[in-house]
């Protein structure tokens, strides 16, 4: 009786640990030091949170991402102040543009010294404010368990991202009694989830009637895990499909109406589909310029269907004649609700186009002439070998080949950085995802500029028996931006050359780690590392494929031109049938 | 560019502020004027900001971004009726002679002399923007010293009260969808 009625006194630290244990979390990735150094203490006797301790706290932002793509549960990062919170930004930014549902809680100086420019002091609230959802400072321990349970509830609803929690040591080590908030009051935070039935409607006439639509579909169809009623929904109306660079596998590729991925390095099926359809039913994509190129030549002919949790997606980048706030899962399932049963407009020769495009442009590894490995080849064989393995991509040409490469049959098993482009994204996601999802394969497709980035949480791996593999695609150089100059500053290299052939020596320093290292040179070696890879489980592997450096990704939508101008190869367009449609 | 009038109810919270000027710095809005207050309920704040918008479009896209701030209540654009003022202190070289002939315009406008020495004057006026304008004109013959203007605050006409508990319901371009 008198427990309940007199709360338990505790310090915010052991505050925060409650409130932590209290949402289900079971790991936070983070690095201690001065500020965050109380909440360690309670951490490190929690029976029910595992810490990871990692190397770089921009590996505890991006494992916190990975963690939460393949759980679809809310990932924690935890650093100190100063260096360690700013360390974390990278990440942080990178679940902003990629709507990634993580909380990262911070150590803060005391708050008498808050604004004096005290040791390891920065102001991470204001660094973030533009790269979070919402984030708290929190001087006062009473005030801990509030924050932290209003966090994760901004974090996980609505369109999710990543939300902050800055707490000054004094909150940490000082005490309060504990009361656990039965309601979070945010009065301004109040996301439509359900659509309007107006504008289900009204899309469903559409969907019916139209002659050459196409259904753009985005990372949030993954956030929302809407796989079944999209697969519906293509049963129902026979509508060609796109999926984005995030979106990879929330349809499957082998299904025949599948264009493939749009935007500047899509195949020209999906590209095509875009460009002459008369109506794009947009769930959950926001018509960011890598997929749509020059805003005022894409899909001019399109009457725009579009379906967004996050109303100011909606007319942002190109306006829509039929905009639906909701949760995309629920707007399909509306759909269905309203198109079962009924007639559709005739689209075979509109499939048939597209079908046609898509047969003869399909991507595929071109041969290199001076007997170096093909860079596409290495990860089409990869991904046949690995099948249903999650798959975790870096930033630039070797992300884009395995964006075209990996077989997407199904959905949530694939990981990368769409919006912000992070470099160095790969193996700490690809950690992340692993302890998000034990005893199943992760493969990480890295490239060997990416790799140097982050690597290092190869030992945060190995230490904690997180067996990841990953394949550095090394082709000694920044690649994707040597593909720019090559094709745009007459094939100037400045400072594209990483000599990465020469240091490091990839699989030995996978081994300095901990982990195993291997490499491959010639297309026999490809599948005898894959296959040597896939029987190691019980540490991280590394495998080196050399490749040629001068592939490049193909199709492309030069920057800042239209979607129409896309080339197949270098001077090469498609050749564009003049049916009438 | 039309200017566009948003009363923008926010949680009286620390760094509010800031959230709401760095977005506007950081989506390249145009803030002309900003005003920022109590109200009468102790947990909410009033902000009034005047924006430069090119299409409509602008200005949707500023209020939907705005909406997405955890600590914005509700926005409501004004209407040209709405009761705009703004308030203005203006420091004047005033021998006696240029003296009365100061006072008669500042009465005009229905100004307040607040301070007088033998050489200056501190005249206080409140008003529409385009009012104080006109009061600036006729003043700067005399030769202004010192200006200090705040920003518009801005309230609409009739008995509803943006305060009102309603929360979602009366946000500008309520989602119909």
């Amino acid at each position: 009786m008198t427990q309940e009625q007199q709360p338990k006194i505790l310090t915010g630290a052991q505050a925060l640990v409650e409130s932590l244990e209290r949402l289900g979390v079971e790991v936070v990735f983070g690095i201690p030091g001065g500020a965050i150094l109380p909440a360690y203490d309670p951490l490190g006797q929690s029976e029910l949170i595992q810490h990871i301790l990692v190397r770089h706290e921009q590996g505890a932002a991006h494992a916190a991402e990975g963690y939460a793509m393949t759980t679809g549960r809310v990932g924690v990062c935890m650093a100190t102040s100063g260096p360690g919170a700013t360390n974390l930004v990278t990440g942080i930014a990178d679940a902003y543009l990629d709507s990634v549902p993580i909380v990262a809680i911070t150590g803060q100086v005391a708050s008498a010294a808050i604004g004096t420019d005290a040791f390891q002091e920065a102001d991470i609230r204001g660094i973030t404010f533009p790269i979070t959802k919402h984030s708290f400072l929190v001087t006062d321990p009473s005030g801990i368990p509030g924050a932290v349970k209003a966090a994760f509830h901004i974090a996980a609803t609505g369109r999710p991202g990543p939300v902050l929690v800055d707490i000054s040591k004094d909150a940490l080590a000082s005490s309060a009694p504990f009361v656990w908030p039965a309601e979070i009051d945010l009065p301004g935070y109040k996301p439509t989830v359900r659509p309007h039935a107006r504008q289900i409607r009204e899309a469903a006439r559409l969907i019916r009637e139209a002659r050459r639509p196409v259904l753009y579909v985005g990372g949030g169809v993954v956030k929302a895990q809407a796989y079944d009623e999209l697969a519906e929904l293509v049963k129902i109306t026979g509508i060609p499909v796109v999926t984005t660079l995030m979106a990879r596998g929330a349809f499957p590729d082998s299904d025949p109406l599948h264009m493939g991925m749009p935007g500047m390095h899509g195949t020209v099926s999906a590209v095509a589909a875009m460009q002459r359809a008369d109506l794009l039913i947009t769930l959950g994509a926001r018509f960011d310029d890598r997929v749509t190129g020059r805003l005022d030549s894409f899909a001019p002919e399109a009457t725009i269907i579009h379906a967004d949790i996050d109303p100011a997606e909606i007319g942002k980048n190109r306006n829509a004649d039929v905009p639906i706030v909701g949760d995309v899962k629920l707007v399909i399932g509306a759909l269905n609700g309203v198109l079962r049963g009924e007639d559709m407009a005739d689209r075979a020769p509109w499939v048939s186009y597209l079908q046609g495009l898509k047969e003869r442009y399909a991507p595929h590894p071109e041969p290199t002439k001076d007997g170096e490995l093909s860079p596409q080849y290495v990860i089409q064989r990869l991904g046949q070998l690995a099948g249903d393995a999650y798959y975790v991509a870096g930033v630039g040409q070797h992300q884009m080949w395995a964006a075209h490469m990996l077989p997407f049959e199904k959905p949530g098993r694939w990981l990368n950085s769409g919006g912000a482009g992070t470099m160095g994204y790969c193996v700490p996601a690809a950690m992340g995802a692993q302890v998000g999802v034990p005893g199943q394969t992760v493969w990480g497709i890295d490239g060997d500029g990416c790799f140097q980035m982050t690597n290092q949480e190869l030992v945060t791996c190995t230490l904690n028996n997180i067996p990841i593999k990953i394949a550095v695609i090394n082709n000694e150089s920044l690649g994707m931006v040597r593909q720019w100059q090559t094709l745009f500053y007459d094939a100037r290299y400045s400072n594209t050359d990483l000599k990465s052939r020469r240091v490091p020596d990839f699989p030995m320093l996978a081994e300095a780690m901990g982990a195993v290292g291997l490499r491959a040179e010639t297309v026999e070696e490809v599948d005898e590392v894959i296959k040597k890879a896939m029987e190691i489980n019980d540490r991280p592997v590394v495998v080196e494929f050399l490749v040629h450096k001068d592939a490049m990704v193909w199709p492309m939508v030069p920057a800042g031109t239209s979607n129409d101008d896309i080339l197949i190869a270098r001077d090469l367009a498609p050749e564009w049938e003049e049916e009438i449609l | 560019m039309k200017t566009h009038t948003l009363s923008v109810l926010v949680e009286n919270k620390p760094g509010v502020l800031a959230r709401i000027s760095g977005l506007f710095a950081r989506r390249g809005y145009n803030i002309e004027s900003l005003a920022v207050g109590p109200t009468e309920r102790p947990e909410l704040s009033r902000i009034t900001v005047q924006v430069g918008a090119s299409a409509p479009a602008v200005l949707e896209q500023i209020t939907k971004q705005l909406n997405k701030l955890v600590e914005v209540i509700k926005i409501v654009e004004l209407e040209d009726t709405a009761v705009r003022r703004e308030m203005i202190l203006i420091k004047m070289k005033a021998d006696p002679v240029a003296r009365s002939q100061i006072i008669d315009i500042v009465q005009l406008f229905r100004g307040k002399t607040v301070d007088v020495h033998n050489e200056s004057m501190v005249i206080e006026a409140t008003g529409s923007p385009e009012k104080l304008e006109a009061l600036l004109e006729m003043l700067d013959p005399y030769g202004v010293r010192e200006l200090v203007q705040s920003g518009l605050v801005a309230m609409a006409r009739g008995s509803k009260s943006l305060t009102d508990r309603s929360t979602r319901g009366e946000r500008l371009k309520p989602s119909a969808y």
